[in-house]
């Protein structure tokens, strides 16, 4: 059990920091949420600074155009990167956590060399067709079909709760290809360009009043066949070996971040005078509790994938489980003290409260998580 | 950083794993249960028969396995080992239930002759109880005065002190430091609860497999799933918690990893009561023995109000 970095780690900290600290002040101001022409915008522009820093790709492999670091370095970077208040992964999340990673990993080296560089660079944006108005926690049950005609698929069907659909160029789309084969097994994995005809996107408007994410409707659009990753058929496996890039690190940023909130929310109640009820004193003392144990989880889950070589270990349901809950917890906390004042939606901490309750949903749900913990950590039969 | 076992850890873990397996299996926790209701110990406090609960043979094992002297220097006769390893071993006591004033007398170590081997039995004065102090040879603190009462424990006999002495170790103002011993003994307790809400949660589990009703494992209804996994996900929490409070030795990631090793230990109790049905109600199984045991060290030291008050004053500090 050490806990202490190496001189290397606290090299690779201290020269992230100063350029941190260089770079961030010139950064221009952040667009407003509902501008997303100049979110996409700001959040290239961000990528491009780490890839010309030589911050893109961190976690991804060398040969996949990544810088290899270890998943110590990795939880460095965001841990230091959200300290210093730099900008999110925001429209890049998909092409960087998911799609990309899928591709360095089951794409030919024509598909590596056509779609990771631009990721890295800041030029491309992804977006993630999975869910389906039919097909959510149940994923393997997706219904959009897809034709083989000559070079092409031709995609007929709907996917919805799409995040970044309005201003992402790429899709990382799972159609059916075999409705006859048992429903995992039917599934494969296309790169859809968002341009291609016969694509409608829809954006949905979420609780909070923003549109993060759209319903998207394929009505016969063509993707050729090259653009296929993975075996026909193979879509499920080729998505799922994606999840092994993550290596312990979801989230990390946002402990920090949750971290850093909870104590401005104990500073706001001594200010205005909440801090003598006893019982929020408690409730905020009990989610630093909660908030040290999950960033000391997040070091141990890390440590494990470091270990185990890249594979994550069973944290990430236990991980997810708890921090989503707490929180959802500390926002409400955040409203205990904030008062009648929480109901202005002008407050960061009431927008924060509402986009919170997401984070039971998206991702898996919690039931779904809990089902996971249940059969494949504890090794509980199957539910029927 | 890497805050994995090392292999030395593991190996550590193993062996009093083993050692408590082989020495306090189920039948010598019946066994010591036992010796307790016949003592009267469960009751009255008084000793009828005057007859000792504690198994003095196997606390000079201890002893001799360096238990009591795990963190005491070679140069004074001890294991030489730190906190992180004290945290492993009674993560193991805690699993099996093994009763005794285990964390006063591994603090005694080195500081009451006879402590670090097992020859002699410490207990100490806590936060308005004292446990096993008619057992004890040593007591440190103050026990002037103090009164027998019914223990819902029979493994673990209390004393009430009176409501004149000063609960809060250190004595004196509320926000004094706590002694390094105070906080020593609640990261102790904290691994002893954190091996008891680890095996509720595995003595669930493997309940859930075998019983079956409705044709299926009850294992395979959701609802006992989801119970299960509310059980692990305290248990990976609180274990987080306390391995690192054990390599930072500070006192907030200690106060933290108490708060939720507690919690962990009674709702993994109750919840693994619930998982056995009317079986987990029963003076037969064990569960209530974790439950019993749980509540009581809650009562240490450091309990949860002074934790959330600590932990309160952590985020005003600005240390976070
Ligand atoms: C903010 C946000 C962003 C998202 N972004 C994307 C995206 O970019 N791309 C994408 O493809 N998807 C995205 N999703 C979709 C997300 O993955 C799904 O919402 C999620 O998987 C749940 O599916 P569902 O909404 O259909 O709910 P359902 O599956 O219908 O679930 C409804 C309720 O039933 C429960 N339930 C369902 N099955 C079980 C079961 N077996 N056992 C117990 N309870 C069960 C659930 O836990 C839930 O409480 C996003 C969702 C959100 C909220």
């Amino acid at each position: 059990m050490d806990l202490a970095y190496t001189p290397e780690e606290e090299d690779f900290r201290a020269r992230l920091r100063t350029w941190l600290a260089g770079v961030l002040p010139a950064l221009p101001p952040k667009p407003s949420p509902d501008d997303w022409p100049a979110r996409r915008a700001y959040d290239l522009g961000w990528q491009r600074m780490l890839y010309d820093a030589g911050y893109a790709g961190l976690h991804w492999p060398v040969d996949a155009g990544g810088r290899g670091a270890t998943p110590t370095q990795h939880l460095i970077y965001l841990e230091e990167t959200e300290k210093a208040g730099a900008p999110y992964v925001g429209a890049n999340f998909v092409g960087l956590l998911h799609a990309g990673p899928t591709i360095a990993s089951e794409g030919s080296a024509g598909q590596r060399a056509r779609w990771l560089p631009p990721v890295l660079r800041g030029e491309e944006v992804w977006c993630q067709g999975f869910s389906e108005p039919g097909a959510g926690s149940d994923l393997a049950a997706l219904r959009t079909r897809a034709w083989r005609d000559g070079d092409d698929y031709v995609v007929s069907g709907s996917k919805i709760w799409t995040s970044h659909a309005e201003v992402a160029d790429w899709c990382e789309l799972l159609v059916r290809t075999d409705p006859g084969a048992r429903k995992h097994r039917g599934i494969t994995w296309l790169a859809m360009p968002m341009d291609a005809p016969g694509i409608t996107v829809r954006p949905l408007r979420t609780l909070a009043g923003s549109t993060e994410f759209a319903e998207v409707f394929l009505d016969e659009v063509r993707v050729p066949v090259a653009n296929r990753v993975g075996a026909e058929n193979d879509g499920w496996r080729v998505t799922m070996v994606t999840l092994s890039y993550e290596r312990g690190t979801a989230f990390v940023g946002e402990v920090v971040a949750c971290r850093r909130v909870l104590a401005e929310v104990a500073r706001e109640a001594r200010k205005n005078g909440r801090w003598d009820d006893a019982a929020l004193r408690r409730r905020l003392g009990r989610l630093n509790a909660e908030f040290r144990a999950l960033w000391r989880l997040t070091q141990w889950n890390v440590s494990e994938a470091q270990g185990t070589g890249g594979v994550p270990g069973v944290g990430g349901s236990v991980f997810k489980l708890s921090y989503s809950h707490a929180r959802q917890e500390l926002f409400d906390a955040a409203a205990e003290v904030l008062g009648p004042e929480a109901l202005d939606q002008g407050r960061q901490w009431t927008l924060d409260r509402l986009s919170s309750l997401s984070y039971t949903i998206a991702a898996g749900t919690s039931q779904i998580q809990r089902n996971i913990v249940a059969e494949r950590i504890l090794g509980l039969p199957k539910g029927r | 950083m890497d805050f994995r076992l090392t292999d030395d850890q593991r190996a550590l873990r193993q062996g009093i794993r083993e050692l408590l397996e082989g020495r306090f299996g189920r039948e010598e926790l019946r066994a010591a249960l036992g010796r307790a209701e016949r003592r009267g110990g469960a009751t009255d406090g008084k000793h009828p028969e005057g007859g000792q609960v504690l198994d003095r043979r196997l606390w000079r094992e201890l002893g001799a396995a360096g238990f009591f002297a795990l963190r005491l220097a070679e140069a004074e006769g001890g294991v030489g080992q730190g906190l992180p390893e004290a945290v492993l071993a009674f993560e193991e006591a805690g699993r099996v239930l093994l009763p005794g004033p285990l964390i006063a007398t591994h603090l005694a170590a080195g500081a009451v002759a006879g402590a670090a081997t097992g020859e002699v039995v410490v207990t100490s004065v806590g936060a308005g109880l004292v446990e096993w102090l008619d057992e004890a040879d040593v007591v440190r603190g103050n026990a002037a005065g103090a009164e027998p009462l019914a223990s819902v424990d029979p493994l673990t006999p209390l004393h009430r002190l009176p409501a004149s002495t000063d609960r809060r170790p250190g004595g004196g103002e509320l926000r004094a430091p706590w002694p390094p011993d105070t906080l020593l003994a609640s990261l102790l307790t904290a691994a002893e609860q954190l091996g008891s809400a680890a095996r509720t949660c595995e003595t669930a589990v493997q309940h859930a497999r075998t019983r079956e009703q409705f044709g299926q494992p009850i294992g395979a209804f959701q609802a006992v799933q989801h119970l299960c996994a509310g059980m692990l996900v305290r248990v990976e929490v609180a274990r987080a918690a306390v391995y690192a409070a054990s390599v930072t030795a500070d006192p907030v990631d200690i106060a933290a990893a108490r708060l939720l090793a507690d919690e962990a230990a009674v709702r993994g109790a109750r919840d693994c009561l619930q998982v056995h049905g009317g079986m987990g109600f029963t003076w037969e199984s064990d569960v209530h023995l974790h439950l019993k045991r749980a509540w009581i060290r809650t009562h240490r030291a450091g309990e949860a109000t002074q934790g959330e008050e600590e932990l309160a004053d952590d985020l005003v500090a600005g240390t976070v």
